[in-house]
């Protein structure tokens, strides 16, 4: 039978594993991202692609949620156009807190090759973006290396998320700092 | 295409010209066709000029007869389907629009092309009630040229949002965007108080802003994530193993030749 049974009775034998409250919660955030499902363009090909078994983002912990409500990750594949960026923003604004945004594929960091009157020229004129994913498409494994690259960021982070650096909105560095998060 | 050489250098505008490139021409022939004939003549006189363009029949008719022409193509003629249908801005030069329509006969395999010219800031009658193709081609036509479409459904922007300003296929259009267009997003979601902290849209892909220590890494002055440096007024210091500085003064004028 169990060699090594603790002795609940004896000493202040619980089992005890000391951590810190900050580490706690972040394993917890870190290992459940949950993206929402929400494909813009090709890159949502690749999205899809690495949600499916061959790169398998489930072992990861990471499940698509088909609602805002659910998902604490928004993976902005693709090109957002001005017309749609107002629902982009109102999908942002049902996440509930704490969460994240991945800004996945050339488009949705600068506009990428869509240099044009009809695109958003980089997501994060309108969300702020903690990760940004080069690359057109990017490939599955590189959607999973950035996922691993928010977990890092998530596990550095404070577990209260107002005493965390958020990316603002703010392309002008000096004077003026407002937070639109 | 060719591509485009900018010929404002007087200087060398005679290696611009090139004397001996022709213009490349679809040629027009005249119509034989015995099908292409029995049309020309089931339209008698609405037709201005017509001619064979690679095997398709093209029909030029006043802008005010669209209806009464391809209701005629389509009932007695067979062309049952329109699958094409937009407009061509040649306000520049003429001060009107090109419009066309282009049917298809299935049973012939034939197709014709109507075209007509439609003078700026005048409607056009929709054929919406023939071809029900037509509704969607039409609010295409209406969101990117503004032509307004008379008797139409529901004559709404397709493409662009409801409250979108300008017509971008026009060739006035900038590509990049007006005053409107540039500042849409923000003003939509945020509203205009927004726009000075927000700031105008990066068109350069190649931009790096010096004073932004949160997006880009200064090499050989790294400074914390999110340090401001606007405050402090210091030099970059180069790293002597990475960079060359050729500010350094370094080097040693001669007064006089040795």
């Amino acid at each position: 039978m169990a060699q090594h049974q603790v002795n609940y009775a004896s000493t202040a034998g619980l089992p005890i594993a000391l951590t810190s409250v900050d580490k706690l919660v972040n394993w917890g955030r870190s290992n459940s991202l949950w993206p929402l499902t929400y494909g813009l363009a090709c890159c949502a090909i690749e999205m899809m692609a690495s949600g499916a078994s061959r790169y398998d983002f489930d072992r990861m912990g990471t499940i698509f949620r088909a609602s805002p409500r659910q998902a604490d990750v928004m993976i902005l594949a693709g090109t957002l156009s001005k017309k749609h960026s107002e629902f982009a923003r109102r999908l942002y604004d049902q996440m509930t807190e704490p969460k994240w945004v991945i800004s996945m594929g050339s488009c949705a960091n600068t506009g990428g090759m869509f240099n044009t009157y009809a695109t958003v020229q980089g997501v994060d004129r309108i969300i702020p973006v903690d990760i940004y994913l080069p690359g057109c498409a990017p490939r599955p494994e590189t959607l999973q290396y950035a996922l691993m690259m928010l977990q890092k960021k998530i596990r550095r982070e404070s577990a209260d998320m107002k005493k965390n650096t958020k990316q603002d909105l703010t392309t002008q560095t000096g004077k003026k700092r407002t937070r639109l998060i | 295409m060719r591509k485009y050489v900018p010929k404002d250098n007087v200087q060398k505008k005679s290696y611009y010209t090139d004397r001996f490139h022709v213009v490349p021409r679809v040629p027009r022939e005249k119509v034989e066709d015995e099908h292409f004939v029995s049309v020309v003549e089931a339209l008698a006189g609405d037709v201005k000029e017509s001619y064979i363009e690679i095997g398709q029949l093209v029909l030029h008719i006043n802008p005010e007869d669209n209806f009464k022409v391809l209701k005629i193509l389509k009932e007695e003629c067979g062309y049952t389907q329109c699958s094409e249908q937009s407009a061509v801005d040649y306000l520049a030069k003429d001060n009107e629009f090109e419009l066309f329509w282009q049917l298809l006969n299935i049973t012939e395999a034939k197709r014709v092309r109507v075209v007509c010219r439609l003078a700026n800031a005048s409607a056009i009658e929709s054929v919406e009630p023939l071809f029900k193709s037509a509704n969607f081609a039409e609010r295409e036509i209406f969101d990117m040229f503004g032509i307004k479409v008379n008797n139409h459904p529901f004559l709404k922007r397709i493409l662009m949002p409801d409250d979108w300003e300008g017509n971008p296929l026009l060739k006035t259009y900038p590509l990049q965007g007006d005053e409107f267009a540039s500042w849409y997003e923000v003003d939509k979601i945020f509203g205009k108080e927004y726009r000075d902290i927000i700031g105008p849209e990066n068109r350069d892909p190649a931009k790096i802003d010096v004073e932004d220590t949160k997006r880009f890494s200064r090499v050989g002055y790294e400074v914390e994530f999110g340090a401001d440096y606007s405050t402090e007024e210091k030099d970059i210091e180069y790293s002597e193993t990475l960079l060359v500085n050729y500010n350094k003064k370094s080097s040693k004028q001669l007064d006089e030749r040795r």
